[in-house]
C-alpha cells in the first residue's frame, strides 16, 4: 500500500529539482500563513461577505489587478530565470526540458494570467464610474467572469508543482503538443487553464459591451463618451469574435489528445498547419485586445495632465474602431514562412502594414494634444512619456517583420522576442501601469507616492531598454528564440549579459513598486477631494473611493468632458446643479454560486487534465446544478432606501465639503 | 427602480401567427429544393454547390425575418450590426482558412 | 440602474420621474444574449472551415458517399424546421397571455427536439458500429465534433426548456419568464439556423 502512495506520490508531484521543492514550500507556507491569519483575526465570514461572494464591479476590479499582479510576479522570475540561463554561454543553470517550460509558462501567464485580468480589472473599476452607471450590465455574470479567470489561472499554475507543466510554448503548436510527442498531462493543464478562463474573458466582453451601449448616463451620446469606454468597446469587440476561435481550437486540441482524433496528427489525415492557421486568427485579435484599451488610458491621461481636450477625438474613435476590426485579417503574418504562396503572403503583408496607419494616428493626436498644454509630469504622464517613443519602436519593428520576404530571416528569431516585448511591455504594461497610477486615488482614496513612483518607472525604462535593445541585435545575428544555450564561438554573450542586466533593473523595478504600495499605505494621507489630478470625466465627480451605488444621483451629460466643463461652469460663478431627489436604488444581490460553480469547473478541468472521470462528471454535475439553481432563483436584487444612501453620502461628503 | 414593461412596448417584436406560418412554408420549401436537387442529380458540380448555398442562405434570411424579428428592431440597431459584424468574421474565417489551407503548396 | 443612452435628456433640470425611463433590463439581457449567439457563430464557423478544410482527408477510410444515409437526415431535418416553429408559436400564445398553450407549444418543441436527439444517436450508434468512429480519419473528427457540437446544443437547449417550463407553472408570465421564452426560443431558432448549413455543407454537398 505504502509503495503505492508513494509511486502515485512520485509521479503526481514534480519532483527532483530544488528550484521547485523550495516553491512547495513557499505554498504550502503562504497558504497556511493565509488560513491561520484569517482564522485568528476571525475574518473568514467578512472574506465571503465582502469579497467572494461580491457582484460589485470595483471590488471584482481589485481582485482582478491583485491576481495579475501576483501573476506578473510569477511570469517575471520566469523571465528572469530564463534570462539568468542565457547570460553567460554554455549555462547549465536550468536543464532542457525545464528551460521548454519556463518559455512555455512566462509566455501565456504573461499574456492570458497577466495582461488579461490586469485588463479587466480596469475596465470593471473604471467604465460603470466614467459612463455614470451604477454597476454593469450583468453583475452576476460579471463575478462568475472572474472566478472562472481564477480557477483557470489556478489549474494552470497548479502544473508547476502537479503534474509537470505545459513545455510546448505559449500557444501549443502541434505535433509537439499532440498526444504523441507530449504524453505527459502538461499540455492538458494548458488547454483547461485557457479553456475554463477564456470562456470567463468572453463573458467579460459580452457583459461590457452591453454595458456601454445600454448603460450610459442620460446625455451621455456615444460621441459624448470618455476615450477609455470608446477603448474598452472596440477590445471586447475584437474579444467577442475572437476568444470563440481559441475555445473551439482548444477543444479540438483536447480531442487529438483525450479521444483520437486526428485533426492536428500527423496520422490519420490530420493537419497541424490548420491548428497554426486557427490559434493565430484568435492570437493576433487577441495583441489588440491588450493594447486597445492602453490606448484609451494614455488618451485619459494625456489629456488630464495636459489640461486640454483631446485632439482628434473623432479620428480617434474611427482608428479604434478600424484597429479592432482589421485585426481580424492579418493574421497569417505569423506564419509567413509555413509556405502558403506568394499571393497569400502579399495580401497579409498588405493589411499587416495598414494597421500602422490608424496607429500612427493615435500617436499624433496625443502629440497635438500634448501640443502648447501645461503639461506636468505626475507618474501617470511618466508613464504616457515613456510609452510612446518605445512604442513606435515597437511598432516600426513590427512594420519590418510584415515585409513577407523579409521576414524569412526574422522569423522566430530574437528580432522577434525583442518587437513583441516592446510593444506589449512598451505598450500594454506601460499603459496599464499608467492607468493603475491614474485610478488609484479613485480605487482606494489615496494617492500612490511619486517620488518612489519615479524611481520604479526609471529602473523600468532603462531596464527595459537594457534588456530588449541588444535582442534586435541578436536576432539579425542568428542568435534563435527558444535555444537553451549558446557556445562561446558566437559572439552572443557580451549582448545577452547586457540583456540580462536590463531584465535584472526591471526586477529591482517591480520590488519598488511593491515597496511603493507598502510605503504609500503606511504613510498614508487621505485624498479627500475625490479629484486628485484636476480630471475630465465623471469618475473624479464622486467621493474616492466610490460608495457602492457610485452615483447617489445620475448625472445628466451635456459634453464631452463633463466634469471638467461642470468645474469651469462652477468657477465662471454658476450655481452647482440644484440636487436631484434621492431615490431608492436598485442593487445587484451578493451570490454564492460563481464561485462555487468555478470551483466544480475546476475539478472539471482537473478531472479531465489526469482523466480521472470520477471527478470531471461530478464537477460538470456541479456547473449545470449551480446553472440551474441561479434559474430558479428570482430573488436577485434588492433595493437600497434612500435613508441608507443619505446616510452614507453625508458621511462620505461630510468630509469633503 | 421599477421593471415598468407598458403594454405597448411589451406587444411588438412578436410578429403574428401569419408571419410565423408563411415563414415556415418558405423554409419547408427553401429546404426541399436543394433536396431535389441533390436527390434527382439534375445539376452537378459548381451549379448544384451554387444553388445549395443559394437556398441555405434565404433559409437564414427567412428564419432571422419572420422568426427572429430583425426587421423589427428599434433604432439604434445593435442587434443588426452584431449579426453583420459576426457574419463578416465568420466569412472571413472560413473562406480564409480555405485559402491559406487548400491552395497551401506545401501540404498538397 | 439602466438608463436609455439616447433618451435625448440635457441639462441638470431633468424632473427625477424620467430617471424610470431606462429600457427595461429584460430587453437589456436579451441584448446581451443575442451577443452571446454571435460568439456561438464564431465557435461554428471555425468547426465549419475545419471541415470543409479537412474533409477530404479519408484516410484511405470511408467518405461522406460511402457512410451517409440520407433518409434519416432528411426526416431530422423536418423535425427541427417544425420545432422551429413550434417555439415560435410558444412566443405567440405568452404574447397572447395564454400559459396554457405556451406550455404546450413549448412541450411540443421539447418533444421534436427530443426526436432530433435520438435520430441522431441512431446514426452516430450505425456509424460507430461501421467503424466509422472519430478516430478513423481527419474527416471523420470533423464530422463528428461539427454534428456533435450541434447535437450537444440541442441536448442543453432541451434541459433548459424543461426547466423553463417548470418555471412558468410556477411562476407563469411574467417580464422575467417572458424575457426567458424570448432568448430560448432565439437560440432554438438559431440552432435551426446551424442545422440548415450542417444539412447543406455536411450532408447535401457530401453525397452531391
Amino acid at each position: 500500500m505504502w509503495e503505492r502512495v508513494k509511486t502515485f506520490a512520485s509521479e503526481f508531484f514534480v519532483t527532483g529539482d530544488p528550484l521547485i521543492y523550495g516553491a512547495d514550500v513557499s505554498i504550502v507556507i503562504t497558504i497556511l500563513g493565509i488560513v491561520i491569519g484569517l482564522t485568528y483575526f476571525n475574518k473568514w465570514g467578512w472574506l465571503w461577505r465582502e469579497w467572494l461572494t461580491t457582484v460589485d464591479h470595483k471590488k471584482i476590479g481589485i481582485m482582478y489587478i491583485l491576481a495579475a499582479f501576483i501573476m506578473l510576479f510569477r511570469g517575471g522570475v520566469d523571465a528572469l530565470l530564463m534570462r539568468a540561463q542565457l547570460a553567460a554561454p554554455e549555462m547549465n543553470l536550468l536543464p532542457p526540458d525545464h528551460y521548454n517550460q519556463i518559455f512555455t509558462t512566462h509566455g501565456v501567464i504573461m499574456i492570458l494570467f497577466m495582461a488579461m485580468p490586469f485588463m479587466f480589472g480596469l475596465f470593471n473599476v473604471m467604465v460603470p464610474l466614467q459612463i455614470g452607471a451604477r454597476d454593469v450590465a450583468y453583475p452576476f455574470l460579471n463575478a462568475l467572469s472572474f472566478w472562472l479567470f481564477f480557477s483557470g489561472a489556478m489549474l494552470f499554475n497548479l502544473s508547476f508543482v502537479i503534474g509537470g507543466s505545459p513545455d510546448a510554448g505559449w500557444l501549443a503548436y502541434p505535433p509537439y503538443s499532440g498526444i504523441m510527442h507530449n504524453p505527459g498531462v502538461g499540455q492538458d493543464f494548458y488547454i483547461w487553464g485557457i479553456q475554463i478562463s477564456g470562456i470567463g474573458s468572453l463573458m467579460t466582453g459580452i457583459n461590457f459591451i452591453v454595458t456601454i451601449l445600454k448603460m450610459r448616463a442620460p446625455g451621455m451620446k456615444l460621441m459624448k463618451m470618455p476615450m477609455f469606454p470608446w477603448s474598452v468597446l472596440s477590445s471586447c469587440i475584437a474579444i467577442i469574435f475572437s476568444f470563440p476561435i481559441l475555445t473551439a481550437t482548444l477543444a479540438l486540441l483536447f480531442l487529438d489528445r483525450y479521444a483520437g482524433a486526428h485533426f492536428f496528427t500527423l496520422d490519420g489525415g490530420g493537419n497541424p498547419m490548420m491548428y497554426i492557421n486557427l490559434i493565430w486568427m484568435w492570437g493576433h485579435p487577441e495583441v489588440y485586445i491588450i493594447v486597445l484599451p492602453a490606448f484609451g488610458i494614455f488618451s485619459e491621461i494625456v489629456s488630464t495632465f495636459a489640461k486640454k481636450k483631446l485632439f482628434g477625438y473623432k479620428s480617434m474613435v474611427y482608428a479604434m474602431m478600424i484597429i479592432s476590426i482589421l485585426s481580424f485579417l492579418v493574421w497569417a503574418h505569423h506564419f509567413f514562412t509555413m509556405g502558403s504562396g506568394a499571393d497569400v503572403n502579399a495580401f497579409f503583408a498588405l493589411t499587416t502594414m495598414l494597421i500602422a496607419i490608424p496607429t500612427g494616428v493615435k500617436v499624433f493626436n496625443w502629440l497635438f494634444t500634448m501640443f502648447r498644454g501645461k503639461i506636468t509630469f505626475e507618474t501617470p504622464m511618466l508613464w504616457t512619456m515613456g510609452f510612446i517613443p518605445c512604442f513606435i519602436v515597437g511598432g516600426l519593428t513590427g512594420v519590418l517583420l510584415s515585409v513577407a520576404p523579409a521576414d524569412f530571416q526574422f522569423h522566430n528569431s530574437y528580432f522577434l522576442v525583442a518587437h513583441f516585448h516592446q510593444v506589449i511591455i512598451g505598450g500594454v504594461v506601460f499603459g496599464y501601469f499608467a492607468g493603475l497610477y491614474y485610478w488609484w486615488p479613485k480605487l482606494f482614496g489615496f494617492k500612490l507616492n511619486e517620488r518612489i513612483g519615479k524611481w520604479a518607472f526609471w529602473f523600468w525604462n532603462i531596464g527595459f531598454y537594457l534588456c530588449f535593445m541588444p535582442q534586435y541585435a541578436l536576432g539579425l545575428m542568428g542568435m534563435t528564440r527558444r535555444v537553451v544555450t549558446y557556445g562561446w564561438d558566437k559572439g552572443w554573450w557580451e549582448m545577452n549579459l547586457v540583456s540580462t542586466i536590463g531584465a535584472g533593473l526591471m526586477g529591482i523595478a517591480f520590488l519598488f513598486q511593491v515597496w511603493q504600495i507598502v510605503y504609500s499605505v503606511k504613510h498614508l494621507r487621505k485624498d479627500e477631494t475625490g479629484d486628485p489630478w484636476n480630471g475630465r470625466t465623471l469618475e473624479w465627480s464622486i467621493p474616492s473611493p466610490a460608495p457602492v451605488y457610485n452615483f447617489a444621483t445620475l448625472p445628466h451629460v451635456t459634453s464631452q468632458d463633463e466634469w471638467w466643463e461642470e468645474k469651469q461652469r462652477r468657477l465662471q460663478g454658476h450655481p452647482a446643479p440644484a440636487p436631484v431627489k434621492i431615490e431608492p436604488i436598485h442593487m445587484p444581490k451578493n451570490s454564492g454560486i460563481p464561485i462555487v460553480m468555478s470551483m466544480f469547473w475546476f475539478f472539471t478541468g482537473f478531472g479531465f487534465i489526469f482523466d480521472w472521470l470520477w471527478l470531471a462528471i461530478p464537477g460538470l454535475v456541479g456547473v449545470a446544478a449551480c446553472m440551474l439553481v441561479h434559474s430558479f432563483n428570482y430573488d436577485t436584487d434588492y433595493y437600497i432606501p434612500v435613508e441608507e444612501i443619505k446616510r452614507t453620502e453625508s458621511a462620505i461628503r461630510g468630509v469633503t465639503s | 427602480m421599477q421593471h415598468d414593461m407598458s403594454p405597448s412596448h411589451a406587444d411588438k417584436n412578436h410578429g403574428s401567427l401569419k408571419s410565423y406560418t408563411i415563414g415556415f412554408v418558405f423554409s419547408i420549401l427553401l429546404t426541399i429544393i436543394p433536396i431535389t436537387v441533390v436527390m434527382s442529380g439534375w445539376l452537378a458540380g459548381k451549379a448544384s454547390a451554387i444553388i445549395l448555398m443559394v437556398t441555405a442562405v434565404l433559409q437564414l434570411v427567412v428564419q432571422l425575418i419572420f422568426f427572429m424579428h430583425l426587421r423589427e428592431e428599434k433604432k439604434p440597431r445593435y442587434n443588426l450590426l452584431t449579426l453583420i459584424l459576426g457574419l463578416i468574421i465568420l466569412l472571413v474565417i472560413v473562406i480564409g482558412s480555405m485559402w491559406i489551407m487548400m491552395y497551401n503548396m506545401v501540404a498538397l | 440602474m439602466a438608463q436609455l443612452h439616447d433618451s435625448g435628456l440635457t441639462g441638470h433640470q431633468v424632473s427625477h420621474t424620467e430617471h424610470h425611463d431606462h429600457p427595461d433590463m429584460e430587453e437589456m439581457r436579451t441584448f446581451g444574449f443575442w451577443i452571446y449567439l454571435m460568439t456561438d457563430v464564431i465557435i461554428f464557423g471555425t468547426l465549419f472551415a475545419v471541415y470543409i478544410v479537412l474533409q477530404g482527408n479519408t484516410n484511405g477510410g470511408p467518405g461522406p458517399k460511402d457512410l451517409f444515409q440520407m433518409g434519416g437526415i432528411i426526416a431530422s431535418t423536418f423535425i427541427l424546421l417544425t420545432s422551429s416553429y413550434t417555439s415560435g408559436l410558444a412566443v405567440l400564445a405568452m404574447h397572447k397571455g395564454n400559459k396554457k398553450a405556451l406550455l404546450g407549444w413549448l412541450g411540443a418543441t421539447v418533444l421534436l427536439g427530443a426526436t432530433f436527439i435520438i435520430m441522431e444517436i441512431n446514426e452516430f450508434t450505425h456509424l460507430v458500429h461501421e467503424g466509422a468512429t472519430i478516430s478513423t480519419s481527419a474527416f471523420l473528427s470533423a464530422f463528428f465534433t461539427l454534428v456533435g457540437t450541434h447535437g450537444l446544443h440541442v441536448l442543453l437547449g432541451l434541459v433548459w426548456m424543461i426547466a423553463l417550463m417548470m418555471q412558468i407553472a410556477k411562476r407563469g408570465i411574467t417580464p422575467v419568464t417572458k424575457r426567458k421564452v424570448n432568448v430560448i426560443s432565439l437560440f432554438w431558432h438559431f440552432l435551426d439556423v446551424v442545422w440548415i448549413f450542417v444539412f447543406t455543407i455536411v450532408y447535401l454537398m457530401g453525397v452531391s
